[in-house]
C-alpha cells in the first residue's frame, strides 16, 4: 500500500519536474530576458521618439489627434494590412465551422433580458460616440469596433432566437464593407494625388471618419462573428462534399 | 521613470514567461494562452515606452497606434488558432478515429 502510493507519488511528480533539457531552456530563457532587460533599462529615456515629426505634419493631417493621424494618414498602409487581416480570420473561421448554435430558445432571466435592452442601444451609442470622438480625442475606429463587437458578444451568450437566422449575404457585406471601401479610398486618392492613401488636404479629415465609421462597423461585426465561431446557418458554400457533412454530423 | 521602467519589466517579465510555456507545452490550448501572454507583455512594454514625461505631457503616437491594432489583430487571431484547435481535437482525438475504425470494419469485411 505504501510503495503503490509512493510510486504514484513518483508518476505525478515526473510531469512537474524540469528535465535537463526544459532546465537549458530556462537558463536560455533567463540569459534572454536578462540581456532583454539591460536594453531597456539602458534605453534613452529622454528621446522624443517621433512625436516632434508628427507634431510638426498634425495640421497636414486632418485630424487634431496624433494618434489616429499615426493611424489614418501616416500609416494608413499599415492599417488597411492589419484590417486585412481581420478580414481573413474571418474567412479563415466561416471556412473551418458552421456556427455551433443550439437552436432552441434559452431560458434567459428576466435580469439578464433587462441587462441587455439596457446596455446593447447604450453600447452603440458609445461606439458612434467613440468614432467621432477619434478625429481630436482619444478614439477611433478600432475603440468603437470593439465596443461593436462587445454589443454583439452580448446578444450571442444571451441566446436570442434571431441570431441563428441571420442571413449571410447582409453579413458578408457588412464584413466586407470597411475594407472595400478603404481600398476604393485609397486607389481614389492614388488616381488624384498620385500617392496610395495620399489624401488631398482639404478633404482629409472628411476621408478619414468616412472610413473610420465603415471600418468601426466592419470590427464590431468580425469580433463578433469571430465570437460565433463560424459561418451562419444558410451559408452552403457549393463545394462541400455531401459525404463530409454527414460525416460531421456523425461525430458531433 | 520608475512607473514606466516597472510595466517595462512586468511587459518584459510576461513576455518571459509567455515564452517559457509556450516552449514546454504540447497542448495546443496552453500554447495559444502563452502567445497571448506574450502579446500582452510586448503591448505593455510598447504602451511604457511610449509614455514620455516631457513638458508637454505629450505621448509618442506611432507605438500607440501600432498597439491600438495590435490588439484587435491578436483578438482574432486568437479566434482563428481556438478554432484550428478545436478542429485538431476533433479529427485527430484517439477515441473518434477509434470510434470511426470500428464502424468502418463491418462495411469492409462485408465485401
Amino acid at each position: 500500500m505504501k510503495t503503490e502510493k509512493k510510486s504514484i507519488r513518483r508518476i505525478r511528480n515526473r510531469g512537474k519536474r524540469l528535465d535537463a533539457w526544459q532546465l537549458l531552456l530556462l537558463f536560455l530563457l533567463l540569459c534572454l530576458t536578462t540581456v532583454l532587460g539591460t536594453i531597456i533599462w539602458t534605453m534613452p529615456e529622454n528621446t522624443s521618439g517621433l512625436t516632434d515629426a508628427v507634431a510638426r505634419l498634425q495640421e497636414q493631417s486632418g485630424v487634431e489627434s496624433p494618434v489616429t493621424a499615426v493611424l489614418l494618414n501616416f500609416r494608413g498602409y499599415d492599417t488597411l494590412l492589419e484590417v486585412m487581416v481581420l478580414l481573413l480570420a474571418v474567412i479563415g473561421a466561416w471556412s473551418l465551422a458552421k456556427a455551433p448554435f443550439s437552436g432552441q430558445a434559452a431560458d434567459t432571466g428576466p435580469v439578464q433580458m433587462g441587462v441587455v435592452r439596457l446596455l446593447v442601444p447604450l453600447m452603440f451609442l458609445v461606439a458612434a460616440y467613440l468614432v467621432w470622438q477619434g478625429s481630436h480625442l482619444a478614439g477611433g475606429a478600432f475603440q468603437g469596433g470593439a465596443i461593436l463587437g462587445a454589443a454583439g458578444v452580448l446578444l450571442l451568450v444571451t441566446e436570442l432566437l434571431f441570431l441563428p437566422a441571420i442571413p449571410a449575404l447582409p453579413l458578408r457585406i457588412g464584413l466586407v464593407f470597411g475594407p472595400l471601401l478603404f481600398v476604393v479610398i485609397a486607389l481614389f486618392c492614388l488616381c488624384l494625388t498620385g500617392h496610395l492613401l495620399g489624401y488631398p488636404e482639404q478633404a482629409a479629415g472628411g476621408l478619414i471618419l468616412l472610413i473610420e465609421t465603415a471600418c468601426a462597423i466592419s470590427i464590431g461585426l468580425t469580433l463578433a462573428s469571430l465570437f460565433a465561431g463560424g459561418h451562419p446557418e444558410d451559408d452552403h458554400p457549393q463545394s462541400v462534399n455531401p459525404t463530409e457533412h454527414s460525416d460531421k454530423e456523425e461525430w458531433p | 521613470m520608475i512607473t514606466t521602467l516597472l510595466y517595462s519589466m512586468t511587459g518584459l517579465l510576461l513576455f518571459a514567461m509567455g515564452l517559457f510555456t509556450l516552449f514546454i507545452h504540447s497542448h495546443p490550448l496552453r500554447k495559444i494562452l502563452a502567445v497571448n501572454v506574450m502579446s500582452t507583455g510586448v503591448f505593455l512594454i510598447m504602451v511604457a515606452t511610449a509614455y514620455k514625461p516631457m513638458p508637454l505631457g505629450n505621448i509618442d503616437p506611432v507605438p500607440h497606434a501600432m498597439v491600438l491594432t495590435g490588439i484587435v489583430v491578436s483578438v482574432s487571431v486568437t479566434a482563428l488558432a481556438l478554432l484550428l484547435a478545436c478542429r485538431v481535437q476533433e479529427t485527430s482525438n484517439l477515441d473518434l478515429l477509434e470510434r470511426k475504425k470500428q464502424a468502418r470494419i463491418p462495411e469492409e469485411s462485408r465485401r
